[in-house]
């Protein structure tokens, strides 16, 4: 009887799907304002960017271009005499850079394996996340003066860029064992538990199957590091001293740098002196863009190789 | 010991003396009186020198990382002691910084610790909402396709480093911004932060500048920090949210905000830190000056950062040098304390 009657109401008058209620109006109105806002904030946030970017490369081209920039030190130039060019600040902000990576990237990635592999919910574990955190929050000024009051005043030893590349150092493990940790903790735990199950040693499962697995992550994650210790410059105003002539000895001597060159020459009202701080300054730019770059290329290959 | 009593369990009855010395009536027993040991317990007797060099050298490292910290402190208090002792005024409470002559040295940093606190309050302040809108943005409403070179773009302009910030904001921002700081200084001066202050307007290097462009050096850490985690917000709350009718913005309010609350004040922390610690955009934007701070935008001054940076020439001097490393001191407990307190809000809200 229910089944004949509901079956007659379906043919004469089907039931209409469940419509869909319209938003109402002040929902909508939100989600508009919402969406505005949001958008708005990115180009916010997009115009000082760009407009950076785009005074140092206007402003730095000129010298950028001229032959001798990326062959030739400022030695012996006066003041206001163009010419010359920053190869002894490229030397000195490579060498420290390198120097900085050699120390910090063997630290940071095994405080990360610590972390990841090996704390669990221990207290070291829980102490270490803490201090790295902190770490991370030591500004580079208060690092040059620990390696000022370790390394000048304790240790007797002369202002260098070694010295610069210790402070350095403090500045970049931080970034590297977040990058790393959080790259760590992404790798699934079925594959570690698999290569246990074919009785592959702790060890060995982190060195052959985690830390290939997440590679790509942890080199981006090294290589933007790198780029922001690059530029820093607190630790170079206390630790070493500007020099406008070639020196590659890391533990001797004053040092050309990048941003050296920048605060030499802030003094120098000629055309020459601008020359030089915008040029250095897009110059700057570009080795850390370089480093960037090559970060993504590097993880768009390892992400090929793995699939 | 416990190695040897795991393997010695389960052939306790064969060899009971192989546990070692007077341990062997003890392993017996307890064979007998506790259930033989859970699988995994036995697997952690395979202990392989690889694995002792590798574990020895990851903790090695994590302690590393504690003992660095404790070093800071202790050797940034060791080297300021003999310049806080020659200090003739008290340090935390006064405004003069007087290092030039060892034997008559007056310095304190009370206006560097205001001035610090006012222009990063200032950053944080203009940083943090726009912050907020780039993560939302890149998480929930960009277009697929322009989501990876958006992200790609504001990770790379975190990279730009303070000295060109500083350029630019000394040499072409200061300049542009006059206009706005005479507006605000001619017709707000009633509000105590647009009064006119010990800085020179026309000059532009005042807190104003500074704090606009600390903003927009921490404005990439704390989007940064904040999307990493609003990425993260399970795929099953948006779905959900979605299928009770929820507009985007009602996804983002119920879902991807309350997910990333934590990330976001961490990151906004992570901010509050690099813009206390900020040196080299502030040692050339900020013009020094002898008056004293009045808690005012237009105010000049340098923070505890920039002072240090602006007094490298005295570290040739040990004593001299300590007077900076004291303010260095008051900088790092600062930056100490904000971050383990942005810990602890990260740690309480997870629960």
């Amino acid at each position: 009887m229910s089944t004949t009657s509901t079956s007659t109401t379906a043919l004469s008058s089907p039931v209409k799907p469940p419509a869909f209620q319209r938003v109402s109006g002040r929902r909508r109105v939100k989600d508009t304002a919402a969406t505005v806002l949001v958008t708005l904030s990115v180009v916010v946030a997009l115009i000082p960017l760009a407009w950076v970017l785009f005074t140092v490369v206007a402003k730095g081209l000129p010298a950028l271009i001229s032959p001798t920039w990326f062959t030739h030190s400022l030695s012996g130039l006066t003041a206001s005499s163009t010419g010359g060019g920053i190869y002894h600040a490229l030397v000195g902000t490579l060498l420290q850079g390198l120097v900085c990576a050699v120390i910090s990237i063997p630290l940071g990635v095994f405080v990360a394996i610590y972390l990841v592999e090996y704390a669990g919910r221990s207290r070291l574990g829980r102490i270490t996340t803490f201090m790295v955190d902190i770490l991370s929050g030591v500004p580079s000024i208060v690092a040059a003066l620990f390696i000022y009051a370790l390394w000048v005043s304790t240790f007797g030893m002369p202002k260098s860029g070694f010295a610069v590349a210790l402070a350095l150092v403090l500045l970049m493990v931080p970034v590297v064992v977040r990058s790393t940790e959080e790259m760590l903790r992404i790798v699934p735990q079925d594959l570690r538990e698999a290569s246990y199950a074919l009785g592959v040693p702790k060890w060995k499962t982190i060195a052959r199957i985690v830390l290939p697995t997440s590679l790509a992550g942890i080199i981006t994650g090294i290589m933007l590091a790198l780029a922001r210790v690059m530029g820093e410059t607190a630790p170079l105003l206390i630790l070493v001293g500007y020099a406008p002539f070639i020196n590659f000895d890391l533990f001797g001597g004053e040092q050309g740098t990048l941003p050296g060159v920048m605060v030499a020459e802030m003094n120098n009202p000629t055309d020459a002196g601008s020359q030089r701080i915008w040029g250095a300054a897009l110059t700057l730019i570009l080795v850390i863009a370089v480093l960037n770059i090559a970060a993504k290329l590097i993880s768009r290959y390892s992400q090929v190789g793995k699939k | 010991m416990s190695d040897a009593h795991n393997t010695s369990v389960s052939i306790a009855t064969d060899e009971p003396t192989r546990s070692g010395t007077g341990g062997a009536t003890g392993i017996t027993e307890d064979t007998i009186s506790t259930p033989p040991p859970s699988p995994d317990r036995a697997r952690k007797t395979v202990v392989r020198p690889g694995d002792r060099i590798f574990g020895s050298l990851a903790s090695g490292s994590a302690v590393l990382i504690s003992v660095i910290i404790g070093a800071i402190a202790v050797f940034l208090v060791w080297r300021a002691v003999p310049a806080l002792q020659r200090n003739q005024v008290n340090f935390l409470t006064s405004r003069e910084w007087i290092t030039q002559d060892i034997t008559d040295m007056a310095f304190g940093v009370l206006d560097l610790f205001q001035v610090t606190v006012l222009v990063s309050f200032f950053a944080l302040f203009l940083a943090m909402p726009v912050a907020l809108g780039i993560a939302i943005f890149l998480t929930s409403y960009s277009p697929d396709r322009l989501r990876k070179p958006l992200a790609y773009v504001i990770d790379l302009l975190a990279a730009v480093p303070s000295i060109v910030y500083g350029l630019w904001g000394m040499l072409v921002l200061a300049p542009f911004l006059r206009p706005v700081a005479e507006w605000l200084n001619t017709n707000l001066a009633w509000f105590p932060l647009f009064a006119t202050g010990s800085g020179s307007i026309v000059g532009g290097g005042t807190i104003f500048t500074a704090g606009i462009v600390l903003a927009v050096m921490i404005l990439p850490t704390i989007a940064a920090v904040s999307r990493e985690v609003f990425v993260q917000t399970p795929t099953a709350h948006i779905e959900g949210a979605l299928a009770l009718g929820a507009t985007r913005w009602e996804v983002v309010r119920t879902t991807v905000i309350p997910f990333g609350k934590s990330g976001y004040i961490s990151g906004s922390m992570l901010g509050l830190g690099r813009a206390l610690g900020e040196t080299m955009a502030l040692y050339l934007i900020l013009r020094t000056t002898s008056q004293a701070f009045s808690w005012s935008l237009f105010d000049g001054g340098a923070t505890i950062a920039s002072k240090i940076a602006l007094g490298y020439a005295e570290f040739n001097n040990d004593i001299q040098a300590g007077a900076y490393i004291a303010a260095g001191l008051v900088l790092f407990v600062l930056t100490f304390v904000v971050n383990a307190a942005a810990r602890m809000i990260v740690a309480g809200k997870k629960d």
